[in-house]
């Protein structure tokens, strides 16, 4: 809610009972832990961006794009599988349905805050369940993606290594943090810290959703006499969505 | 009934309309900027603009999370400040960061 800065005539700003910020100290304090976690998710993103940049870029012509571990692969040839349509060719489909799940379940999860604000425990509950659900969905798609990006594509790729003083070739399936048949192996170790630092985040999002569900449930709220758990709860769920935006930028679009 | 006593008077204010539909328009804003990136990225051929594009559109987005679902856009200007301020480091590590990789590039693989 936004509320002025407000001092007592007369008292100095130091003497205490004034909120500059205009916020409780609950909203103001995740906000600040927001701000820091932004900075550890910079960090990851923007490595990823040095280590990438490195790296030389694949110049060739786009359609005939092969695997290599001699260049960074184009984002949209690794993920390009979407669950029941094995061998179909449909980059960042799959990746996009996503992204669409988690801004709807940020939609919601802003709906049962303004129903908090109007102190409607039923619709709270409805749209609390609704964001829980769509926490869940991006969890169990994300798993998918994984399962898939491990297990890696049928015909592999074909590397030519040193060995013992002499070139040989072997042929990789999917990825681990070694090695993996979609480009260098920095690839595939930004792909499971990113998308998993992420995941553990929505994860740990959807426990907190739930056990505001469960309170709002049991009348906490209304006994408490303010929904205003929600929001703090909310602006973590926010976050996780806003996270996922930069995600899908910089690790599948650019 | 006598425990109901105890139970609080709550007073459910009816829905307002107005506030319900900003929201369901800011949600249709994020839809078409995601399948506008979608249309882009099947349509340009990889380059300073394709990622300029992209890097806008985000930029976007991440202003009506933060603004509107958020609700920073209406806090007071010191909470605002205090958020937006710090954020300038991020923006300078990736520049730092990303120029440092071409030049890792340009010794690294020298070759190429």
């Amino acid at each position: 809610m936004s509320q002025p800065a407000a001092t007592i005539s007369g008292r100095s700003a130091w003497d205490g009972g004034v909120s500059p910020m205009g916020v409780s100290y609950g909203k103001l304090m995740m906000w600040f832990f927001l701000l820091s976690d932004a900075f550890t998710f910079s960090g990851l993103l923007v490595t990823y961006g040095l280590i990438r940049s490195s790296h030389p870029a694949y110049t060739g012509d786009h359609a005939k794009f092969v695997f290599s571990n001699e260049y960074w692969p184009v984002p949209e040839k690794v993920f390009e599988a979407v669950p029941f349509f094995h061998g179909v060719n449909l980059p960042l489909v799959f990746v996009g349905i996503m992204t669409f799940v988690l801004i709807m379940s940020s939609v919601t999860m802003v709906l049962a805050v303004e129903a908090g604000h109007r102190m409607d425990r039923k619709a709270v509950e409805k749209w609390m369940l609704w964001t829980i659900l769509g926490g869940i969905t991006f969890l169990s798609c994300q798993a998918w993606e994984w399962t898939h990006f491990i297990i890696g594509t049928e015909a592999g790729t074909t590397i030519r290594e040193f060995v013992n003083g002499s070139w040989t070739t072997r042929v990789i399936h999917g990825a681990g943090l070694h090695e993996n048949q979609y480009g260098p192996h920095d690839f595939a170790d930004f792909f499971f810290f990113i998308t998993g630092f992420h995941g553990f985040h929505v994860f740990s999002g959807v426990l907190l959703n739930f056990l505001i569900y469960y309170r709002t449930v049991t009348g906490m709220y209304d006994r408490r006499g303010s929904y205003e758990m929600v929001e703090k709860v909310g602006l973590y769920w926010h976050f996780v969505d806003l996270v996922w935006v930069f995600v899908f930028t910089f690790f599948y679009l650019v | 009934m006598e425990h109901h006593s105890n139970e609080p008077q709550v007073v459910v204010i009816p829905p307002d309309k107005e506030k319900i539909a900003h929201l369901w328009k800011v949600a249709g804003i994020m839809l078409v900027v995601t399948i506008f990136e979608f249309i882009v990225a099947f349509s340009m051929h990889s380059g300073v603009m394709k990622t300029s594009i992209f890097v806008g559109m985000t930029i976007i987005k991440a202003f009506y999370i933060v603004g509107e679902f958020m609700h920073l856009r209406h806090e007071v200007k010191a909470l605002i400040w205090s958020i937006m301020v710090p954020i300038i480091f991020i923006v300078w590590m990736l520049i730092a960061l990303v120029y440092e990789g071409t030049k890792m590039a340009d010794i690294n693989f020298l070759s190429f």
